[in-house]
């Protein structure tokens, strides 16, 4: 099982990045063998629109299947929920902590989106 | 022949000129003229010139719908799509229909005809007159983010031997350039404001690259500094058309009524606007 995670570093104790379509990369952890790789985000945070729906669209490609991440808006939220992926809220910790809490079930699952769409 | 009145900043009397300007020319010329209000976020030209209402219909779009039956999931059409409108997972489409600028690229990608185009509702336009003048507007759909394909179908409305007045938004991005298109002429509305030059400047930016003749007109004239008309001086930028801070001009305004009308004496700083347009588009087209 695959875990990508929205961070604002390259290592697991970087910071997790609140945001989710515009975040410069995720960390993809890999819960059976404890390995992890980056993939790059950042084409989508310069993006004028639609950046949470295309970033959505790279985890489901990535075959991730759970999201870690501070807040999603409705559309990414449409978009990973049609890709069958699950999405956990935490903010302010790094990304290890993150995935700790996460193994022991402490962090929420969001059930829908918790924050509105932006336009520019 | 189309003269659009446009503007950086909002507010800065754009549909005072317009409406002055429309009403001044179809009394002057015996012309008709057709005033397109491409303002669709908040259409108000019909508030000074109180047009009797003829026709309204409602505007659509179109939009892909995805016959999924048919789909298989090449993902061409979410490739295609520079808006994000449509993303294609392993075994759903999703369509955002608030993203689709209605391109139509998707159905001409889709290798299975798997997607077929529907409506969408933008918002109203409405066709009235008053006397010799022509007044349309569109109206957007409360909630509708995109205006650019409104304002696209309220200009349909004209033809081009029409004389027409294009009302634009404020501002200089994607509905201003819609309503913009195809002008022979631009008229820059600002004030004597640090706002409304540093809201001239990024104007003159774009009816530049547009490469669209144009000159500045200035509202509330007698306001603020000369920084405004220094610029313009500047930058070699005519100013043709001057209206003067005046507390009855306001009074007038905020009860509707046309500025030239109440005040027949300010006829004489619109007069000359008709000649010096025509010069500059014919000495443009030679």
């Amino acid at each position: 099982m695959k875990i990508a995670v929205s961070t604002t570093g390259e290592s697991l104790d970087s910071l997790i990045d609140e945001r989710f379509g515009r975040t410069s990369q995720f960390l993809l952890y890999d819960l059976e063998k404890n390995t992890y790789s980056l993939f790059d985000n950042k084409q989508n945070r310069t993006a004028p629109q639609g950046a949470g729906i295309q970033t959505a669209q790279n985890i489901i490609n990535a075959k991730a299947d759970v999201v870690i991440t501070g807040n999603v808006g409705p559309k990414a939220f449409r978009t990973l929920n049609a890709g069958k992926i699950k999405v956990y809220l935490a903010t302010g910790i790094t990304v290890r902590e993150a995935l700790e809490q996460y193994k022991k079930g402490l962090l929420p699952e969001a059930q829908d989106s918790n924050v509105e769409g932006h336009w520019l | 022949m189309q003269i659009a009145i446009a503007s950086g900043k909002g507010g800065t009397g754009k549909t005072t000129i317009a409406t002055n300007l429309a009403y001044f020319w179809q009394k002057q010329m015996k012309k008709k003229i057709v005033l397109l209000d491409c303002d669709v976020e908040e259409p108000n030209c019909h508030l000074f010139l109180k047009p009797t209402w003829h026709s309204s219909q409602k505007a659509t779009a179109k939009i892909p719908s995805i016959n999924l039956e048919q789909c298989t999931y090449c993902g061409k059409c979410s490739d295609l799509c520079q808006f994000g409108a449509i993303s294609c997972l392993k075994d759903n489409v999703l369509v955002f229909p608030e993203l689709c600028h209605s391109c139509g690229g998707c159905t001409l990608v889709c290798p299975t005809k798997a997607i077929i185009e529907v409506e969408k509702e933008l918002g109203e336009i409405k066709i009235g007159a008053q006397d010799n003048l022509q007044i349309i507007h569109g109206y957007l759909k409360i909630g509708e983010p995109m205006s650019p394909p409104l304002i696209r179908k309220v200009k349909e409305q004209a033809t081009q031997e029409d004389l027409i007045i294009v009302d634009c938004p404020p501002g200089t991005s994607c509905p201003v350039i819609e309503a913009l298109k195809g002008s022979d002429f631009v008229l820059l509305i600002t004030e004597p404001t640090p706002f409304g030059l540093h809201d001239l400047k990024l104007a003159v930016e774009v009816v530049r690259d547009l490469k669209i003749p144009f000159a500045v007109g200035i509202n509330r004239s007698t306001l603020g500094n000369s920084a405004l008309k220094d610029y313009c001086a500047r930058e070699n930028i005519p100013i043709i058309l001057e209206i003067p801070h005046e507390r009855n001009i306001a009074i007038a305004y905020s009860e509707g009524e046309l500025l030239l009308k109440k005040f027949p004496q300010y006829e004489k700083n619109f007069a000359p606007l008709w000649s010096y347009i025509q010069e500059v588009i014919s000495s443009c087209k030679n």
